[in-house]
């Protein structure tokens, strides 16, 4: 599975703001964390803001906070605001009949694949995947050898 | 939802089997009593540390039930614990019940000398699947298949 860097913009963003619920951040913020381009980023923010996961706060110190509800929310919910995930097998439509049933066989995989990812990804929340993060990091301040 | 009284998670005895019973959403209900009654037989007298049933019991009340067990080399997987039921009365979800049973099986599976637990849930039952996500279980090694016998 390859994200888009729509999608795996908006998961940066959603998943800072969401874990820094009492903070409002601004897209400066989360561009220089992840070290990806504060452009592109204030396009995937609009996408983020007329959906209603985030919430944009006006005026001086202004920038994002996340509106939506941390347990509920998918990571599922977040990407397919920016793509489908649906395989496509990029081959060139050569119109002859004798391969299809390969191609057929293929896509059926392709497909497989697909409904396992979105499982997947809609069964994981916010708050899900915030917690492993932290869990992530504790374990990496633990002395060695501990656990 | 806030629950005014105590959740006791406890070992179910056969009084509880109408409300096990009840909470149960899965399959046809004709054939619900013959399968929990099988169910109780084999895992519910409490005598074998490796077979678990446990209810959550508030009130008064039975508001939820959970089962496993540990199976030792099945499809060549070394010894681990399954939880193959887990149910929570509607009325009393959001309450912290299931996380309180799951709590509770994983500390006796572990103390029936397993390191895994391991469960099975239809991917479109996506409020069980996030449950057991929220619970630390990801995607584990083995691929479940399978196909229709016509």
């Amino acid at each position: 599975m390859k994200l888009n860097k729509g999608s795996l913009f908006a998961l940066f963003a959603v998943l800072e703001l969401a874990g820094n619920a009492d903070r409002q951040l601004s897209t400066t913020d989360i561009a220089e964390k992840y070290g990806i381009s504060t452009h592109h980023l204030a396009k995937v923010m609009r996408n983020l803001v007329h959906s209603g996961l985030v919430q944009a706060v006006r005026g001086v110190g202004g920038g994002y906070r996340f509106a939506g509800n941390v347990g509920r929310t998918t990571l599922l919910d977040v990407i397919q605001l920016f793509e489908k995930l649906e395989s496509e097998l990029d081959m060139p439509n050569h119109g002859n009949p004798a391969g299809e049933p390969i191609v057929a066989e293929l896509r059926s995989i392709t497909e497989e694949i697909d409904d396992l990812t979105k499982a997947i990804l809609d069964t994981i929340t916010l708050e899900t995947a915030l917690k492993n993060t932290r869990l992530r990091k504790e374990a990496a301040m633990a002395p060695a050898g501990k656990g | 939802m806030a629950i005014k009284d105590p959740i006791l998670i406890r070992n179910a005895v056969p009084t509880d089997l109408d409300a096990i019973i009840a909470i149960d959403d899965v399959g046809p209900k004709e054939e619900k009593p013959a399968y929990w009654r099988g169910i109780f037989a084999h895992y519910g007298s409490g005598e074998k540390k490796e077979r678990i049933f446990l209810v959550a019991e508030s009130g008064g009340e039975i508001v939820g039930f959970i089962a496993g067990e540990v199976r030792a080399w099945e499809f060549g997987s070394s010894p681990c614990g399954w939880v193959f039921a887990l149910a929570v009365s509607p009325k009393s979800r959001g309450a912290g019940i299931a996380k309180r049973m799951f709590e509770e099986i994983c500390r006796r599976l572990k103390g029936a000398g397993v390191t895994t637990v391991r469960t099975m849930v239809d991917r479109n039952n996506k409020v069980t699947l996030s449950f057991f996500r929220s619970r630390g279980l990801r995607s584990g090694r083995y691929i479940e298949l399978e196909r229709e016998l016509d």
